[in-house]
């Protein structure tokens, strides 16, 4: 009985070291791997770091002004009342409908020095708007704004007008209706438009390429580095980029879902 | 003496035709009548939430509204207060904050939440001033739209009915409330009820609408024990 129960635990102590071996085994083989290619991203966070922080940049800035203007444009869209109001929604739209690159050219021909419109635009504020920073958050905060105005408007609608109504009745002036009731009522909808703005500057390459020339260190961003590496052997920067966005755009959403619940 | 509320006014919205003419005095004036008959337009006509067609509003002496001389004073330059049939109580704010917002006459954030706290414990709803509208009942609700109604120093006071969404019970003891402190406020008000009891129960004059027209006014005869004490709520607590 005595031996029986020393063969057992005998069987234990091989089991546990050869369950130890293994972990120690495939931890070192993991930690070397993850050590190799940390090593090899190492290497490549020179040439991602550039496109990395200009595209937050450029999407923080861009991202802000598509929210502001989105958002008050669809308040108006959806409170005043005066003809042309769809069309001007359309107008407005058109950044979703148009291909990024004839947005692109548009863009040039309002902003370039070259153009009538774009020499009057550096005149009056002694700043050039292309192939610079400035360009790349003009060109993705024009991508990002139909989708900040459709939402907001939409959102804007929804608020229930009996709840303004009995606001102004409480001697509220427009404005402090607007931004105590109609737009906290709205959020919800205004924030999913502001994640697929920030998201869509995020992204925006077509545009940007045009009106920021994919200059390297000044105005390729992050989108840009992506396409770039396709003509490149530098494959393993894309993948970065890739991993990079990805996280990013897993924290907006991830955010978003937090201020929803 | 000036009138709290004159009006004579028309307005015309599909096939149905409003012509009436009001001259309400202090106390509470009860608009009573079928559904349809054109009260509640009436009073969204005295809020300035709708223009007339044609006609004159004066609220306290000021004409708010003359459609001939195109005078339309803004909803929140009218000096009124309403309580509006379901509450319509702001969902994402407390309660404390929905009569707060409404307050006009004190600066200062603490000033403001103060009196409206004060005005909170007048309808007997301190014990839920910092609870958001949707965990309230109906008749907790109807307490705090009233706080709220009558927190902003109005010139007139206008509940469209205010009772109608709550059961039985509560409704006769918000009965009492709402003319408790009204009355002990001194602000005049203008009800709006298809109920003849609570007509009866709350007004000091009924006025009869049918098919958008004034067909009637009769002065509620009261005696003076039936009166309730000024400035106390009747309530035993909150509903």
């Amino acid at each position: 009985m005595k031996r029986e129960h020393n063969t057992a635990r005998a069987l234990d102590r091989k089991q546990k070291a050869a369950v130890i071996s293994v972990v120690v085994l495939a931890g070192f083989g993991l930690g070397f791997g993850a050590a190799h290619l940390l090593a090899g991203y190492i290497a490549y966070w020179d040439i991602v770091s550039g496109p990395f922080l200009l595209s937050l940049r450029v999407t923080f800035a861009a991202g802000l002004i598509a929210g502001a203007t989105g958002v008050a444009s669809g308040y108006v869209l959806a409170k005043a009342r005066f003809p042309g109001r769809d069309v001007l929604e359309t107008i407005g739209s058109l950044p979703i409908i148009l291909p990024p690159t004839v947005v692109g050219y548009y863009l040039l021909e309002v902003l370039s020095p070259g153009t009538a419109a774009g020499g009057f635009l550096t005149r009056v504020t002694g700043h050039v708007f292309v192939y610079n920073a400035s360009g790349c958050i003009i060109a993705a905060a024009v991508a990002a704004y139909p989708f900040c105005l459709r939402a907001a408007r939409t959102a804007i609608e929804g608020v229930d007008p009996l709840l303004e109504q009995a606001a102004r009745t409480m001697g509220l002036p427009n404005w402090r209706v607007a931004l105590l009731v109609t737009l906290p009522l709205a959020r919800r909808g205004i924030a999913a438009g502001l994640t697929i703005g920030f998201a869509r500057a995020l992204g925006e390459y077509g545009a940007t390429l045009m009106v920021g020339g994919d200059i390297n260190g000044k105005t390729r961003t992050m989108s840009l580095a992506v396409l770039d590496s396709f003509t490149t052997p530098e494959r393993d920067t894309m993948l970065l980029i890739l991993v990079l966005m990805a996280i990013i755009a897993m924290t907006g959403v991830g955010l978003l879902g937090r201020s929803r619940a | 003496m000036t009138p709290a509320l004159e009006l004579a006014v028309a307005r015309q919205i599909g096939e149905f035709q409003l012509d009436v003419a009001l001259r309400v005095e202090s106390g509470m004036s009860v608009l009573f009548g079928p559904s349809g008959a054109g009260k509640s337009l009436t009073l969204a006509l005295i809020a300035g939430l709708i223009r007339p067609d044609a006609g004159t509003i004066a609220i306290n002496g000021q004409v708010v509204t003359d459609c001939a001389r195109r005078t339309y004073v803004t909803t929140q330059e009218r000096r009124i207060g309403m309580v509006f049939q379901d509450g319509l109580l702001l969902p994402h704010r407390s309660a404390l904050d929905n009569v707060a917002l409404a307050v006009r006459q004190a600066s200062g954030r603490r000033a403001r939440r103060a009196l409206a706290r004060s005005w909170l414990e007048r309808v007997g709803a301190e014990g839920f001033a910092d609870r958001p509208p949707g965990s309230l009942s109906g008749g907790q609700r109807q307490r705090v739209a009233l706080a709220r109604g009558l927190a902003g120093d109005p010139a007139l006071v206008l509940l469209d009915e205010p009772l109608s969404a709550l059961d039985s019970a509560v409704r006769r003891e918000l009965r009492t409330l709402i003319r408790g402190v009204i009355i002990s406020s001194g602000v005049p008000a203008v009800l709006v009820t298809h109920d003849a009891e609570e007509a009866e129960e709350l007004g000091d004059v009924i006025i009869a609408y049918n098919h958008g027209r004034v067909t009637g006014t009769r002065i509620v005869e009261r005696t003076v024990c039936s009166e309730p004490p000024p400035g106390a709520p009747q309530s035993n607590g909150p509903v």
